[in-house]
């Protein structure tokens, strides 16, 4: 099954660059102002859109998409209004692909049967569910590839040769590689090894592999874009938005627009990444 | 066979997938999943290596004072009318819980991984102090997370714990609370995976530390058994412990799993009252979820979103419970009732008063389920309960809610 998340990468391939995928918590910092950002991201420069899910609990994060998470909860956002984010953004754009992301007990709690069906419905096409590891695939990885959602999984620092086939065997649409071992928002690693890291993964796998955690600037995206075949960018996003919120963390009139120039100054980065001649 | 059906035995668990049923597992970060599973290849072979049960149980007896005793509460049996009460005395542990049994097994651990650096969390404080007590003892740097509101509430500890040479961090994200505490925990060890060795202090987390956790709190219910065969010449008729992640209860209760006469309770934290949020019964009143790497019961609402609880005890402070209870509670092995804070208040004054034992106020919830059932059990009747902890560090809290300035 062919997904937006495949046509995409091919479609890139096809052009000779990475991809830019952007982060950004779903609800933040209320409904009508990330549906906005959503909307403003692939005429930006954004090629995929990570749509982050909030929890309370969100273990892997650092405190930039901590607080973005608390102030969607606060805001009313839930797993049913996450869906309704794609659904609405989906009347006007069918093609950019649309990843989920976050922890796996709001879809527990859903119920994993409905939340697929939903999510297909509501024009999502993969999964990233930080604390699913391939030993619990039986959770969710497998009943979202019989449904036909992309369930992306993450590689670190720490999953070496031995485990790498393990943890590609169910990955579908891309993989994540995590750049370091830490949270997200943390300062990046050598950009080198990080290209050393993606050229192993490479070796494992077909599917594009895509590089986040760290990545902040467009010479950051541009060095990563040289080996990967996508890069995330999150915690970036998501502390601009902050940045333009009121003393109540209320938006303002230049919330949207400061996330789409820098989204644009990273896409600049991105399109940089192969100009000098490729193999 | 289905699965609500009775098993032949309640000791087996968990499978190689780390489950209790369909509780337990490993829902963790990719970054740890590497480690996780070195710790568990470690744990097996740890656990079939005679040294390594002869340092154990060397420090057991030398360090922490093991065996404690099982000892008959003989004015307060006479007191309540009713079952003869006996105490298992964790109480009387160096560092004053049953935290430290749990610490010196997972110190002897990390040491054998060759970790170089212990993090742990804690709510009350006891396990954080337990775990900078073997980090100094084996010279480890310690670094603990604990919630800002319970540094505030648990000042002595605190204190008790610098003194260790731990470092203290504050947590300030959610209410600053044990949850909290453990989401920052796993933060750092996800970013020092390398040299790290997290040191859990409860019967939770992924797997392998339930199992593990309760494998070295296994100590008080083996200790229990021999003890009361030789002072009764029988088993008692029941076991109470109180919950709040749940290693005092399961190391109480689960070398008694199998036999079927013996009755077991486990007292959750009932705070102010189920109706409202203020409480930390999650078998009681909350439903299964996924956190801190198992599913096990947890309060939530509807859309997944883990509650914060409450409770008048620091160390029952959290809205998750250790997965194997989750799975005694679904087979109805174990019976598990809230205790409300009041009752427990007052559990902690009559004990003081009637038996010279100043008890925690976690076990003071297990006490006040006793005080309820003993006057209903007829006098040839046993129940043992888990002192599991020493109430000088809740003196404060205490004399606050009774009005005496300290």
């Amino acid at each position: 099954m062919t997904t937006r998340i495949d046509t995409r990468f091919e479609k890139l391939k096809a052009e000779g660059r990475p991809a830019l995928v952007t982060y950004f918590m779903g609800g933040d910092p209320d409904y009508d102002t990330s549906l906005k950002i959503m909307q403003a991201l692939p005429g930006a420069g954004s090629d995929v859109i990570e749509l982050g899910m909030p929890f309370s609990d969100p273990m892997a994060d650092g405190p930039a998409i901590q607080m973005a998470g608390q102030r969607a909860l606060k805001g009313g956002q839930s797993l049913v209004k996450t869906m309704e984010l794609a659904r609405d953004f989906r009347k006007d754009d069918n093609e950019t692909p649309i990843v989920l992301m976050g922890y796996y007990n709001p879809i527990y709690i859903y119920g994993v049967d409905k939340f697929l069906s939903d999510a297909k419905e509501a024009g999502i096409d993969g999964l990233i569910v930080v604390d699913l590891p391939p030993e619990m695939d039986d959770e969710l990885c497998i009943p979202a590839m019989k449904a036909g959602v992309n369930f992306i999984r993450l590689a670190t620092p720490t999953t070496d040769d031995k485990r790498l086939p393990r943890v590609l065997s169910n990955t579908s649409g891309f993989v994540y590689y995590v750049s370091m071992t830490g949270i997200t928002g943390s300062a990046i690693a050598d950009t080198s090894k990080v290209n050393v890291a993606v050229d192993r993964i490479k070796s494992h796998t077909k599917l594009p592999v895509c590089v986040g955690f760290g990545v902040k600037t467009a010479e950051q995206a541009r060095a990563i874009g040289q080996s990967a075949d996508g890069v995330v960018v999150g915690t970036a996003i998501v502390n601009q938005i902050a940045n333009t919120l009121d003393a109540k963390g209320a938006a303002t009139t230049d919330t949207v627009e400061s996330v789409a120039t820098m989204v644009r100054g990273l896409a600049t980065g991105v399109r940089a990444a192969r100009l000098a001649p490729t193999q | 066979m289905n699965q609500t059906s009775t098993p032949n035995s309640f000791r087996t668990g968990p499978d190689e997938q780390g489950m209790f049923g369909i509780f337990g597992g490993r829902f963790v970060a990719e970054t740890l999943m590497p480690l996780i599973l070195e710790l568990e290849e470690e744990w097996t072979k740890a656990k079939a290596d005679p040294t390594f049960r002869a340092e154990l149980d060397h420090l057991n007896s030398h360090y922490v004072g093991r065996p404690s005793p099982l000892y008959f509460a003989e004015r307060l049996t006479e007191h309540l009318g009713g079952a003869k009460v006996y105490f298992k005395r964790d109480e009387l542990n160096h560092t004053g819980s049953h935290k430290i049994n749990n610490c010196i097994g997972q110190i002897l651990l990390a040491k054998r991984m060759g970790k170089t650096r212990i993090i742990a969390e804690t709510g009350a404080g006891q396990h954080g102090v337990a775990s900078a007590t073997v980090a100094a003892r084996f010279g480890y740097p310690c670094e603990v997370y604990m919630g800002a509101t319970d540094v505030q509430r648990q000042a002595p500890n605190v204190f008790r714990m610098k003194l260790l040479g731990a470092k203290v961090h504050p947590v300030t994200s959610g209410q600053g609370t044990l949850k909290d505490a453990m989401n920052e925990a796993l933060r750092d060890w996800v970013t020092n995976v390398d040299d790290t060795y997290y040191l859990i202090g409860t019967a939770a987390g992924p797997h392998p530390y339930p199992e593990m956790v309760r494998t070295f709190q296994s100590v008080i219910g083996q200790e229990t058994r021999e003890q009361m065969l030789a002072a009764e010449g029988r088993l008692p008729d029941m076991l109470v412990a109180a919950v709040g992640g749940g290693s005092n209860a399961i190391g109480l209760f689960h070398p008694f799993l199998d036999d079927k006469d013996v009755q077991i309770i486990g007292v959750e934290a009932g705070g102010k009252g189920l109706d409202g949020e203020e409480h930390c019964a999650s078998l009681t009143a909350g439903s299964p979820g996924v956190l801190h790497g198992n599913r096990t019961y947890l309060l939530q609402d509807g859309d997944g979103q883990i509650k914060e609880g409450h409770s008048i005890s620091a160390g029952l402070d959290y809205p998750g419970i250790g997965p194997e209870h989750s799975f005694l509670k679904e087979t109805d092995r174990v019976e598990y009732v809230p205790v409300m804070d009041d009752e427990a208040l007052e559990a902690f004054q009559l004990l003081t008063r009637l038996e010279g034992i100043i008890p925690a106020l976690e076990p003071s919830h297990a006490l006040a389920e006793v005080i309820k059932r003993a006057p209903k059990m007829d006098k040839d009747q046993i129940i043992v309960m888990n002192l599991c902890g020493r109430g000088d560090k809740d003196i404060f809290t205490v004399g606050k809610i009774l009005g005496v300035e300290l």
